[in-house]
């Protein structure tokens, strides 16, 4: 061994000691807190590219549980917040980065059922607890023990607005009109066909769209030409809101009932007039007479300047549901928040009253409404 | 329905078409892919929507601001990413392209910061004006698109045969070196030329911002990839083509919608443009010798 090489051993071995004992230390000062201890919870969220306002909303949602819980003082939480950009390999190793290197004691996100998808078997596989705030597809709790959710999947809420919309217009004929190159909006279109089929309607055309698209004029004209009584649309707030927009400068004046991306205060702002008539069930309602929802909807107003939709308000919800799992579970340790968030019951959030069934899929009852006179109502 | 199909599909072929003019332009001239077009597109549509939106100004007045804000994007677009590359030695002849990658990243994030994610509403009264000829309801606006399309295409096809500028424009496209030894300024035609591309861009941005009011920070990339496409399939660099080229583009996506898969609307319409491909190489217009660079 020449001079050279030995002292390249040496640093070699120098570094290898120290970075060993430094993983050591960082871990077991990780995993051995209790209370009063801050405990990492990892955010995998699209922040950046076409979705990062569902992404902005619900890091928004999360920052302000965040603040009051650390307020509080009975747990102390530290967000460590990753960009997914929508897409799954980012949102893959965003998971990885957060379990590996920054211990994290549970994860909250990602933003799309498809990412969850991929992440979800990585965080159950490490064995850290997963909550998706905004991941309604089907099968999403059913990836894993550790995967849970507490945003109602499209089986629960559609049929409940699909159901309240053909009894209000004694509807018989639906078109059917959603995007294809997405999990959520996919899954969606699933329901909303099985649901029409279940109900005895006739549904006159389906067709789809991809996401970003900017014209649907050709799609909507199809649509017009087959007279439905009223069109099923399983999309995004994006899309959708300009989709009503267009629907409407065409003349096409029969109601849409949207699935739960549908779902927000945005779609008044791109849409304007055009968004009155489209019906959602939702767990999210701003209007809810309930001192919680109030002072929620004050709190996100003053700090964000703009009304909080559900993406902001279930993972408002989601960071309380696992505040009090470490709180019970009294440690940082992820097997036990796990075991304690999965005994979650009647919990009282924003969204009403939650609880997680044997697979982790939470169980609450939607609100139907309708938008009104430029504004959310609950449909009667 | 036919024809209101029919006319769907010729408003989305006109408004590609003036997409695929100010590619086609700053190609004819430069031999550059320029993968900005798509950003300054993009961002022309958002001045559309700061000035009838925010600021409640008319629309004649909304095309000018965006015309002047593109033009702006152009210059600086030549000024800092394409000349410092031009004629040094060593640069790659793909050094551009990227530059032009990078410029349409910045431009995409830098409007995502001033205007936020998501759609923006483009609100004008004008664009529910319509009228009805027999079962079929067609809207003022689709008339405009069209017209304005049309206009630009003999205004620039104009301006490039019979304006002493234009001529000089089309010497410096035939050869740089050639055309600046025989007293062309060929700096200030290829600026000149990529601020009249970035111009065409800007009003097709508020074009669609008019017919569709749909306008995203992300608009530009679906759109720069379609105004690739077409000025391939119309011929690099010619003018009838682009304008082809879109309203070929743009009617068949429309027909793939109503004869059934709407799913498919974007793969079909680029296997046209494949199948085209391989029967006339060059593309509808382009010439079968070699003639550019």
């Amino acid at each position: 061994m020449g001079k050279f090489s030995k002292a390249l051993f040496m640093l070699i071995a120098i570094t290898a000691l120290v970075f060993t004992a430094a993983c050591g230390g960082g871990s077991s000062d990780s995993k051995s807190g209790g209370k009063g201890k801050e405990v990492k919870v990892g955010v995998i969220s699209w922040l950046n590219g076409s979705g990062a306002s569902y992404g902005e909303a619900i890091t928004n949602g999360l920052k302000l549980a965040n603040k009051e819980i650390n307020d509080k003082g009975d747990v102390k939480i530290k967000l460590i917040t990753e960009d997914s950009a929508g897409k799954k390999d980012q949102a893959k190793s965003a998971a990885e980065k957060l379990i590996n290197s920054e211990n994290v004691s549970a994860i909250i996100g990602p933003t799309l059922s498809t990412e969850m998808q991929v992440v979800g078997p990585t965080a159950d596989s490490s064995g850290i607890p997963i909550i998706g705030t905004s991941t309604t597809a089907k099968g999403i709790p059913q990836i894993g023990d550790y995967v849970f959710r507490n945003s109602i999947p499209e089986e629960q809420a559609i049929p409940a607005s699909i159901k309240a919309a053909k009894e209000k217009y004694k509807a018989k004929k639906v078109a059917i009109l959603y995007g294809n190159d997405d999990v959520f909006t996919k899954s969606g279109y699933d329901v909303m066909k099985d649901e029409a089929k279940k109900q005895g309607l006739q549904v006159t055309t389906t067709e789809k769209f991809q996401q970003g698209q900017a014209d649907y004029k050709a799609q909507l004209t199809k649509i017009k030409s087959t007279k439905p009584d009223m069109i099923l649309c399983s999309a995004l707030y994006n899309e959708g809101a300009v989709i009503m927009d267009q629907a409407r400068k065409m003349g096409i004046d029969v109601p849409f009932v949207g699935g739960n991306g549908f779902n927000s205060p945005q779609v008044i702002d791109i849409a304007g007039d055009a968004a009155n008539g489209l019906i959602v069930a939702t767990p999210w309602f701003a209007g809810k007479d309930d001192q919680k929802v109030k002072d929620f909807v004050k709190k996100y107003k003053d700090k964000y300047g703009k009304d909080p939709d559900q993406f902001a308000a279930q993972a408002y919800d989601a960071l309380y549901v696992l505040a009090a799992a470490i709180e019970r579970a009294g440690s940082d340790d992820p097997d036990a928040i796990r075991d304690e968030l999965a005994k979650t019951k009647d919990f009282k959030g924003i969204l009403g009253t939650m609880s997680f069934d044997k697979e982790g899929d939470i169980v609450m009852k939607p609100t139907v409404l309708i938008i009104k006179d430029g504004k959310f109502q609950e449909f009667k | 329905m036919v024809w209101e199909q029919l006319i769907n599909g010729i408003t989305l072929g006109s408004i590609y078409a003036v997409v695929a003019l100010g590619y086609t332009l700053v190609f004819g001239v430069l031999g550059i892919i320029n993968m900005a077009h798509g950003s300054i597109f993009m961002f022309g549509a958002f001045m559309g929507v700061v000035a009838t939106s925010t600021f409640g100004l008319p629309l004649p007045v909304a095309f000018l601001v965006a015309v002047v804000v593109s033009g702006a994007l152009g210059f600086l677009l030549e000024l800092l990413a394409l000349r410092p590359l031009r004629g040094k030695k060593g640069v790659s002849h793909l050094a551009p392209l990227i530059s032009t990658i990078g410029v349409s990243i910045f431009l995409e994030n830098l409007a995502h910061q001033l205007f936020g994610a998501g759609n923006k509403p483009f609100r004008t009264s004008f664009s529910e004006v319509s009228f009805q000829v027999g079962s079929i309801t067609i809207y003022a606006v689709q008339i405009v698109i069209f017209i304005i399309a049309v206009l630009l295409m003999i205004g620039l096809s104009f301006w490039l045969s019979k304006t002493k500028a234009g001529r000089a424009l089309r010497a410096s496209a035939e050869d740089l070196d050639a055309a600046s030894l025989l007293g062309v300024n060929t700096k200030k035609m290829i600026t000149m030329t990529v601020i009249i591309a970035s111009v065409m861009g800007g009003i097709a941005g508020i074009l669609v911002g008019m017919a569709f009011n749909s306008v995203t920070p992300q608009m530009g990339l679906s759109m720069g990839l379609k105004g690739l496409a077409i000025i391939i399939l119309g011929g690099m660099g010619n003018v009838r083509g682009a304008m082809a080229g879109g309203l070929i583009l743009g009617l068949s996506e429309t027909l793939v919608v109503m004869f059934g898969e709407s799913g498919y609307r974007d793969a079909i319409a680029f296997m046209a443009i494949i199948v085209i491909l391989l029967v006339r190489p060059q593309g509808i217009f382009g010439s079968s010798t070699e003639a550019r660079r």
